[in-house]
């Protein structure tokens, strides 16, 4: 196959993909068009692990494949109604893949209706550790003890991650997000942490806010933020307000990184199962998370094309799925960005 | 070993918080959302969670609100996970009616729901227990940076006595600051900085008071029409 840019023959790149559950995989598909319809030089090894679906690959099959490709599009995985183990599924991953950092993309996009014009958030949340321990017990009946945990190890480490972000992407500041007055010592260590991590970055602006108050000003007025680093329930909770921002789960594009491996998948991971199969999700989240792998490979001529190409479409206001107030497919919707590529 | 409260440092650089979920409280909150529905005739209750994590924890609260909700057949009952929930309140809060969530969830979604509505200068709250009932503003942020500027918007404090006077039964002397307010805000337009307007916090209590005195006059002169005592 030749690439998009150019007419030499390239070998493509493998990249694991997992189709997940809910509207992953008709995301995927859309994905899989638009990379085929643009000559876009990447072959997919799928792997279908899923915590709903009765047969699942195995998290070592997952894996395997990981050391082999280092780089995933992943969709999102559902959490079962019922019989669920103690750790779920997403938490196994992260923890056995060490995705510690997950980075979602809030920026307003020319085309999609929101309630600010001015947004440009970049949220990095810290994603092994915090309220997502799974060590939880009932140790008198009816009274539930749940533990969150926040180490130095894990915080510096996301606290560097962050700022070493703002540098490569010529970012200018960094707000650690907290309640630390309320949790003194977990909240504090990791507050604490970011804190000895920004003197490191003298070029990086650093400040810190609470969590309550963050999400207050995100909805008031978010264009004062830049980068927020914050450990994992907040994280979970600020990334998406600030989805909804600039159009919510349909548009925003997200990553998770770890020392050996990096996957992109969408920034709000919701598998929207009331949607499954029914031919109405907006790709453009995933498209753009398909992009940022591109990138990530170093496939900078296939990047542009990919975003040029969604970018226009968006523009034109002409096909918009549902969540953007149109009519149009989720197959509409992939058929024009190919149009719009050619 | 360090221990505050319910956090504790057994190794160093590694921190523990106990966050603890019992079934006497969220029996508790669910029934008083429930109560709250009925007596003000609102149709739904929607409960916060995030028991796809914390399985044990919110778990337990999900439950025990859809236990309570069965005593209320009435009221419509949802769930809905924090997280989507945020996302949601940012494109539609107007999908929401009562909502139920456990300490976290609830400071945030009231820190959001003050964001879309205004701010904090202008939402007040109750906090309410068996013996007492205690009127604040419902962001409680202090305001440092304003002091002593006549710049703070007093609405949510005045809203919050009104609330405290129809919590005594004082309905008539409630509905009449409540009205004056809304007159003030809307039809007047007299405002202070952090809603969009110029004017200072005296200049906003005046006009208050302003308006409930026309109110009380014309209040007065209709009485004087329809009494018997000519």
């Amino acid at each position: 196959m030749s690439s998009a840019a150019s007419n030499e023959p390239v070998s493509p790149t493998l990249v694991t993909m997992i189709p997940g559950d809910g509207v992953g995989p008709e995301l995927m598909t859309s994905v899989k068009e638009v990379f085929r319809g643009m000559g876009v030089p990447i072959e997919w090894e799928e792997i279908h692990i899923s915590e709903v679906s009765h047969q699942s690959a195995s998290i070592d099959g997952l894996q395997e494949s990981m050391s082999r490709n280092k780089v995933c599009l992943k969709g999102p995985l559902s959490y079962p109604e019922e019989g669920s183990e103690v750790q779920s599924l997403n938490m196994k991953l992260r923890q056995s893949l060490d995705l510690f950092a997950n980075v979602v993309l809030c920026k307003s996009l020319e085309g999609v209706e929101s309630r600010h014009s001015d947004v440009d958030v970049v949220v990095i949340r810290e994603q092994t550790e915090g309220e997502y321990s799974a060590l939880e017990h009932e140790g008198v009946p009816g009274v539930v003890e749940s533990l969150k945990i926040i180490t130095r190890e894990k915080s510096l480490r996301i606290a560097k991650f962050a700022f070493d972000y703002a540098m490569r992407h010529g970012r200018r500041k960094v707000t650690a997000i907290h309640k630390a007055n309320i949790m003194k010592l977990t909240d504090g260590l990791f507050l604490e942490s970011c804190r000895s991590v920004a003197d490191l970055y003298p070029r990086v602006e650093f400040d810190a806010m609470i969590v309550d108050n963050t999400c207050m000003q995100l909805v008031s007025n978010p264009g004062q933020f830049d980068i927020m680093v914050t450990p994992n329930l907040y994280g979970n909770v600020v990334d998406n307000v600030a989805a909804g921002l600039v159009g919510g789960a349909g548009v925003v594009p997200g990553a998770s990184y770890g020392q050996r491996f990096a996957t992109f998948e969408p920034g709000a991971r919701h598998s929207f199962a009331t949607a499954m199969g029914r031919n109405v999700a907006n790709p453009t989240g995933m498209l753009l998370a398909a992009a940022n792998l591109l990138e990530h490979l170093g496939l900078y001529p296939d990047t542009v094309a990919v975003r040029r190409a969604l970018a226009s479409v968006l523009r034109d206001r002409k096909v918009r799925t549902k969540d953007m107030g149109g009519q149009a497919t989720t197959t509409d919707f992939t058929k024009a960005v190919i149009n719009a590529a050619l | 070993r360090r221990v505050h409260g319910l956090e504790h440092q057994n190794v160093a650089g590694i921190v523990e918080s106990l966050k603890v979920v019992t079934y006497e409280k969220s029996l508790r909150i669910a029934k008083f959302a429930f109560d709250y529905a009925k007596s003000h005739g609102r149709s739904r209750v929607t409960a916060i969670h995030k028991a796809n994590i914390m399985k044990l924890g919110d778990g337990l609260f999900l439950e025990t609100c859809r236990e309570v909700s069965k005593s209320y057949p009435e009221i419509e009952f949802d769930s809905m996970i924090v997280d989507n929930c945020a996302m949601q309140l940012v494109a539609h809060p107007e999908q929401f009616d009562v909502m139920l969530t456990p300490n976290l969830y609830g400071n945030v979604i009231v820190a959001m729901l003050c964001g879309l509505t205004g701010g904090p200068g202008l939402t007040p709250s109750y906090n309410l227990g068996h013996h007492y009932t205690l009127f604040e503003t419902a962001t409680r942020n202090s305001g440092k940076s304003l002091v002593g500027q006549n710049v703070a918007n007093p609405i949510a404090y005045v809203r919050a006595a009104a609330d405290l006077l129809k919590h005594l039964k004082l309905t008539e002397h409630s509905n009449l600051i409540n009205k004056a307010i809304f007159k003030v805000i809307a039809d007047d337009r007299v405002r202070t900085r952090d809603v969009g307007g110029t004017d200072t916090t005296q200049e906003v209590v005046n006009a208050i008071i302003f308006a409930m005195d026309k109110e009380l006059h014309a209040i007065a002169a209709s009485k004087s029409v329809h009494s018997t005592r000519l």
